[in-house]
């Protein structure tokens, strides 16, 4: 038994979740060895050989992976799968998109999302927006598998020394090219590592009303979140939605105003540490999951709560 | 050019569902059941792109129970040109699903194939990029934006920093994301018309798909429920309570 576990990171730093996927894989408990694939990604590699309880990094460069196009990353994936029992990678777009390609080349099932490690075959996994929650057994011999980091501790960044092992990037796929990206720019954390959350609703309004959104977050050093409703309205961009179909998050804090707390919402954000919900409607349903619950009219709440914290 | 779509019978989005006492599974019993949100928002593009001249015919195609027709009616009325159902129990896993589709896709010789990025029961998000892998194609996922051009489609996809442009040459698979249009509603006259457009039954031993069991439910539990909290009446209070009570700030 051994573990491959595909690195989410920037070139430069691991993200956060690959550390939680790491636990995981730990859970798991045969050897690891991660995957660091970019077009740049040595820095990326030795702190991936840094994190503890990691026998070995495989290094992949080249130009093919520069967009993580998943028909190039499966592919290299794919090549190195003979190696190895379970195949796992934190959720996010990238996996989302290549996992499945890297299961189906395999003649596998795919595990998403899973939330516990029972054995190395048997996991769980929300289903129903997370209104249930499956226990499943992989039947196949390699298992490929993508982890939700909110539920996982992260693991220790520091503490290993694994060795560094360069691997071939893979051929470029001439029937998929990358044309461009147009990528939210923020000084503020990301949402998905972020210790404290901030999101509105359709109850904000408009983009401009966002600001006092923003303003809140800012002094909380928050990251900012989103309905799907004030995502859909044109209020904030797509990345900052949180719920079934967005992002999934836990942080300490997550606060939400002017958010109904539709079942595809709660999904997201249900298993944050400390939710506060600032509502008019005091029916909403977000009262129900909230810790801390203001009925009253955010415009009010939001500048007064900024100014007094 | 002919268009596939995917669609997929679960419960509403509207419904919370019920877990089985015996914890088997969750409990659709006279549960009120619809097309999938996310292959509304397939079937509404394909649509589009007929409307538009680009696709010559739209079909849709289910991968599960005969109580699936319905939903592939839904698909019919809202303006697929025929129907696909291929009959298998409630629970068809998403490889085997994808065998069926890439059955279909080269019978029909379909030059797009438009799925839902996921299902809202079992949220697997798979399906698609299974699909292209079997069929050696690209894939263009969590679609925000659609267009094709003479033999490739250009796809706008929500990643996780924001959206990001891919150049795709057919045939190609592309899955839907939320915002990448507004579906439909059916008209009574065309839920009267769809009636009478064909709707073809196949197994998956039609299609000459083994069906192979890789992953195994074991169990199927309610999730721990979370306390609602308390109340409080004011900012002061609330701020209060955060750095008192819940040490968070
Ligand atoms: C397939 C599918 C997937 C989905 N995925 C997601 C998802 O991932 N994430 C998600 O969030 N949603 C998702 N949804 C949408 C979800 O069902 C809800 O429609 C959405 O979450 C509602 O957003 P909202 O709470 O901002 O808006 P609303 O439900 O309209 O609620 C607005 C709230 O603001 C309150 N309000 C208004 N004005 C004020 C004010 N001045 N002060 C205080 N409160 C005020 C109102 O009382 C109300 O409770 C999905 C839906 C479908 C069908």
């Amino acid at each position: 038994m051994a573990t491959l576990l595909i690195a989410e990171h920037n070139g430069t730093e691991l993200a956060p979740a690959t550390l939680s996927a790491l636990t995981a894989a730990q859970q798991i408990g045969s050897e690891i060895t991660i995957l660091v694939a970019g077009a740049n990604a040595k820095a990326a590699a030795d702190a991936a050989a840094q994190c503890s309880g990691v026998s070995k990094v495989l290094l992949a460069e080249g130009d093919s992976l520069a967009h993580e196009l998943a028909e190039n990353l499966s592919e290299l994936i794919v090549s190195l799968a003979g190696d190895y029992s379970h195949i796992m990678a934190p959720s996010n777009s990238v996996s989302k998109d290549t996992m499945p390609r890297v299961s189906a080349l395999l003649d596998v099932g795919q595990l998403s999302d899973i939330t516990a490690v029972l054995s190395d075959a048997q996991f769980q996994r929300p289903i129903y927006a997370g209104n249930a929650i499956a226990t499943v057994t992989s039947k196949d011999a390699k298992k490929v598998i993508t982890v939700r980091a909110a539920a996982f501790d992260k693991a220790a960044a520091t503490g290993g020394s694994a060795s560094i092992e360069s691997v071939a990037a893979p051929a470029e796929n001439t029937a998929a090219t990358w044309v461009g990206d147009e990528l939210s720019k923020s000084e503020r954390p990301e949402l998905t590592a972020a210790d404290r959350i901030v999101s509105g609703g359709r109850g904000v309004g408009s983009a401009e009303n966002f600001a006092l959104i923003e303003a809140l977050a800012d002094k909380l050093g928050a990251a900012v979140g989103a309905s799907r409703a004030a995502v859909d309205s044109g209020f904030v961009a797509n990345d900052l939605q949180v719920g079934q179909t967005g992002k999934i998050v836990a942080p300490s804090l997550y606060m939400a105003f002017g958010i109904s707390g539709a079942i595809q919402h709660l999904a997201g954000m249900k298993d944050s540490k400390v939710i506060v919900a600032v509502n008019k409607d005091e029916e909403a349903p977000i009262f129900q999951v909230a810790d801390y619950g203001l009925v009253g009219d955010l415009f009010d709440v939001l500048p007064e709560l900024t100014e007094k914290l | 050019m002919k268009v596939l779509v995917g669609v997929k019978r679960v419960i509403d989005y509207n419904v919370k569902v019920r877990v089985k006492s015996d914890n088997t599974d969750v409990d659709l019993s006279n549960t009120k059941m619809a097309i999938n949100p996310f292959c509304e928002i397939a079937v509404e593009e394909a649509i589009r792109l007929k409307e538009a001249g680009v696709a010559t015919e739209v079909i849709a195609v289910s991968v599960g129970t005969t109580a699936s027709q319905e939903q592939l009616r839904t698909a019919l009325a809202l303006g697929a040109d025929r129907a696909i159902l291929v009959e298998s129990e409630d629970g068809a896993e998403p490889l085997n699903v994808a065998k069926a589709f890439a059955k279909i896709m080269e019978q029909e010789q379909a030059s797009l194939v438009i799925l839902g990025k996921q299902s809202i029961d079992s949220d697997n998000n798979q399906v698609g990029q299974m699909l292209a892998a079997l069929t050696k194609r690209p894939q263009g996922t969590f679609a925000s934006k659609v267009a094709v051009d003479g033999d490739s489609v250009s796809v706008t996809r929500e990643i996780d920093g924001g959206l990001r442009t891919v150049k795709l040459a057919l045939p190609a698979i592309v899955t839907t994301d939320l915002r990448l249009n507004e579906p439909r509603f059916a008209k009574l006259p065309d839920i009267m018309k769809a009636k009478r457009k064909p709707l073809e039954t196949k197994t998956f031993a039609d299609l000459g798909v083994e069906v192979k069991q890789h992953i195994q439910l074991d169990k199927v539990e309610a999730p721990a429920t979370r306390q609602g909290g308390v109340k409080v009446g004011s900012v002061d209070e609330l701020i209060q309570k955060l750095k008192d009570e819940a040490k968070v700030i």
